[in-house]
């Protein structure tokens, strides 16, 4: 059966697995890794080589308390931070399970062989990052985060293909996943996917079937995410009529490369570096007087921002920041920033030994998602309530357990990849054992999940993806970036609602089978799409200013009102609230104040 | 940040691609396609075959990251091996005319797009993960920066194929001989102190093809995106090889 036909549920050939793993970066082979040494028939199917996830991109390290650089370092340190970093919207159960066990799962990576740069003392070096304290923010800079040089994100996806390698997971390499098939209890029972290469498609069965397909950074015109950074997990999950959490709360990085987007690590600023205005000014100082360029990442992009807005931006159309590195000298910036120092030459052409990187804020890190509980397993809302959804597991950027809340801290991407990936596995592999299993999904079920790709291939006319994409992407960015305002939003969405129908009904021109990549990237839009209405009709509902979620008609956060979850449905637009966890089993609950740096 | 995009003064180049569809194409061929592309900006060739794919939908290629560190986009660009997304037109291109095919040694299964299959075949022949006999302990293993150092020009290797690819010897033995790309990783487990094989990795390489097919051409080291060298890496099996005998 291909990819080209039309396709009916009765004639579609059936896979079987205990547990399918979709998505092939840090938390997905982390799950898989966990599931392969239980001996479950597993499967990963990545649409891209596994090592070619966006987890290689992450340069500057993974944040926990593993006591190599202070040896004094607390992990309830790192969850007040972490805590304070979200704007108090993280789930305080959650953030205390990550910072807990994560010092678990780095020895784990280390064991497993991940080349970290070391100390003197042989152990795993740590360097400065953003909103990182000592003693509950006391007690100064802390340093945190572990690094191997700035190609920490390579090093770690490396290492966890390598262990999988080992550990004889079975890879469906460019495969990819179309959508979920649920059953008449709306419980996930697969998937339905296609070989890339031959175009054969199948339904994959499993018990259990895991979300880890990353951001989708590429919503915004100028991103530092992969071009495979497409939602597809989210489009999925909205499609089956589950529910997003948080999805309004985007980061914008700091430091992208002015002009192309690519990532400048806050390594850099963690090493000395920092940054100036067209007046060569350190002005971090007077945004963040304690922790200056190491202040959060919402504080720094809008003072940056802020910097540009009032025209004193760096070059002629003074529309950039510059990055500051070349004060450390030749032999810190070569050997603790060389893929930093590839990259600027590359794509800004200076060196950073001698001359600053032209930097912009630049959309990073979604840390909204599928929210789920500390085991991966995926929460919907019923009647108000939380329940969970049998068969359905996310984990990664995909997910919100809810340790970012409305912002990340950097280092803290890597280490949620790792806790919960395992952390999904340790629950799949449990219930599995214990024998879990779901009702079968009828012809009509798995015809559902057909759907989408049927009408893709019977399209005769309308606008291709790549028209599409450009008027999608500037919308989110002119509208949705930095600083949001409510008429603009409003024009925004407006946008979004008058060409979904364009977007469903998408004009596939190509529709060979073989290894066709207009096909990909037209179901890749679609997911885009989804994530881009869902952030655009919940950013318009969150009246207030919180983490990343910054409103110029809504300056101040309302506790009162939003010190919650944002809830978003597709199947009818809707919005509404959900708790954060303030109960954590093991300290007491950091209540909110007002964030200063 | 908000952005416009300025009107750009443009020039026009060919780019000349080779194509290839299994479902309809007896045998490839070269198509000229005509892009448009600023005057005053350097794009990657990498933009360059974005932009012909918004004309030639068909047109299909491996691309993820952009920025030269997850190894997708790996291709013969005007006769050499390299990254599309970090090889700037201004280097590329010759005259008005840019050449793009697929790596070369290894099946086509779609225009850009070849069968890497071979290549990670040989690649986990070395074992490419770490070995390790003692119990672990139960924080991270101890590795001076020294020892670390040694991994330096090793660790970086991101799997794209343009050396493999680049070397007659895996041209001719793609089956038996196991290639640049393959025995870097070989070195970068060996040279790893907390690695505790090496004497069966050094095992599974003394044979006449596996490692001793190399003949120094460097055209590895030539093509290398990250600038590593998988001839010296070579030299030092060599070398360990040699001494073992002795």
């Amino acid at each position: 059966m291909k990819v080209d036909e039309i396709i009916k549920a009765k004639n579609l050939p059936i896979k079987d697995f205990d547990g399918i793993i979709i998505g092939g970066g840090g938390s997905g082979m982390r799950t898989s890794l966990q599931l392969a040494e239980s001996g479950l028939k597993t499967a990963v199917i990545s649409k891209v080589f596994p090592t070619r996830s966006h987890t290689v991109s992450a340069q500057g390290g993974i944040t926990c308390a593993i006591q190599s650089d202070d040896p004094e370092d607390d992990w309830r340190w790192h969850m007040f931070d972490t805590v304070k970093g979200s704007d108090y919207i993280g789930d305080q159960d959650a953030i205390e399970y990550m910072c807990s066990e994560g010092p678990k799962a780095i020895f784990e990576l280390e064991h497993m062989g991940l080349p970290f740069s070391r100390t003197e003392e042989g152990r795993i070096y740590q360097r400065p990052f953003g909103g990182q304290s000592k003693d509950y923010g006391r007690g100064g800079q802390a340093s945190r985060t572990c690094a191997a040089a700035d190609r920490t994100g390579h090093s770690l996806l490396h290492t966890l293909y390598q262990a999988n390698l080992k550990a004889g997971t079975d890879f469906l390499n460019e495969w990819f996943a179309i959508d979920l098939v649920l059953n008449s209890e709306k419980e996930v029972t697969g998937v339905i996917a296609f070989e890339i290469e031959s175009g054969e498609i199948f339904y994959i069965r499993s018990r259990a079937t895991v979300l880890a397909t990353g951001g989708a950074g590429r919503i915004y015109a100028s991103t530092t995410n992969a071009l495979i950074n497409s939602g597809d997990g989210i489009g999925m999950a909205l499609r089956a009529g589950f529910p997003v959490q948080d999805i309004e709360m985007w980061q914008f990085h700091p430091t992208g490369i002015y002009g192309h987007g690519t990532l400048v690590t806050e390594g850099c600023r963690g090493e000395g570096g920092y940054l100036i205005n067209n007046e060569g000014e350190r002005f971090m100082e007077r945004y963040a007087p304690n922790a200056k360029d190491l202040a959060s990442r919402d504080v720094v992009a809008r003072a940056m921002a802020k910097e540009i807005l009032e025209g004193r931006g760096c070059g002629t159309n003074q529309d950039h920041i510059k990055l500051r590195l070349d004060h450390l000298g030749p032999e810190v910036v070569h050997k603790r920033l060389p893929g930093i120092t590839e990259l600027s030459k590359t794509f800004a052409h200076v060196d950073p030994a001698v001359e600053p990187i032209p930097v912009v804020p630049t959309c990073h890190y979604m840390m909204g998602g599928i929210p789920t509980n500390i085991h991966g397993q995926v929460i919907t809302i019923k009647d108000g309530k939380d329940s969970l959804v049998n068969g359905l597991y996310a984990a990664g950027e995909v997910a919100c357990v809810s340790v970012h809340g409305g912002n990340r801290l950097g280092g803290n991407s890597l280490l949620d990849l790792v806790v919960f990936g395992r952390a999904a596995g340790i629950y799949i592999e449990k219930s599995l054992k214990q024998g879990l299993s779901l009702q079968l999904s009828s012809e009509d079920d798995i015809d559902q999940a057909l759907n989408r790709l049927n009408n893709l291939n019977s399209s005769k006319d309308g606008k291709e993806t790549a028209e599409l994409k450009k008027g999608m992407q500037q919308n989110m960015q002119n509208n949705f970036g930095v600083f949001r305002r409510g008429d603009l939003m409003e024009k925004g969405i407006e946008d979004l609602t008058n060409t979904r129908n364009a977007f469903e009904n998408i004009y596939l021109s190509d529709k060979s089978a073989f290894f066709n990549t207009a096909r990909i990237e037209a179901l890749e839009l679609q997911n885009l799409f989804e994530v881009a209405e869902a952030t655009a009709i919940t950013a318009n509902e969150r009246k207030e200013s919180r983490g990343a979620h910054a409103r110029d008609d809504f300056p101040e956060r309302d506790d009162d009102n939003w010190l919650k979850h944002s809830i978003y449905f597709s199947s009818d637009k809707s919005v509404s609230k959900r708790d954060v966890n303030f109960r954590p089993n093991t300290v007491q609950a950091f209540q909110p104040e007002e964030r200063k740096y | 940040m908000n952005s416009t995009i300025p009107t750009e003064e443009l020039r026009s180049i060919t780019l000349s691609v080779y194509r290839f569809d299994p479902g309809k194409d007896k045998k490839a061929y070269m198509q000229d396609i005509e892009i448009e592309v600023p005057v005053n900006k350097d794009l990657m060739v990498l933009d360059a075959l974005v932009l012909a794919k918004k004309q030639e939908t068909s047109l299909s290629f491996r691309r993820s990251c952009g920025e030269g560190v997850c190894g997708s986009d790996g291709m013969n660009i005007n006769g050499k091996n390299g990254l599309a997304c970090v090889t700037p037109l201004s280097e590329a291109i010759k005259g008005e005319k840019l050449v793009v095919k697929p790596m070369p040694g290894l099946p086509v299964v779609r225009d850009l797009i070849v069968d890497m299959k071979q290549f990670f075949d040989q690649l986990e022949k070395v074992k490419p993960y770490l070995i390790t006999k003692d119990e672990a302990p139960e924080q991270e293993r101890k590795q001076s920066p020294e020892e670390r150092e040694k991994l330096d020009g090793l660790y970086e290797c991101i799997l794209c194929g343009c050396c493999s690819t680049a070397c007659p010897s895996f041209w001719w033995n793609p089956d038996k001989f196991l290639g640049p790309a393959a025995l870097l990783q070989s070195w970068r487990f060996i040279a790893d102190s907390r690695d505790q094989a090496t004497e069966e990795r050094l095992d599974d390489l003394d044979d006449a093809f596996s490692l001793y097919r190399c003949h120094g051409i460097m055209n590895c080291v030539s093509v290398c995106p990250k600038g590593l060298n998988p001839t010296e890496a070579i030299s030092n099996i060599r070398k360990k090889l040699i001494n073992r005998k002795k």
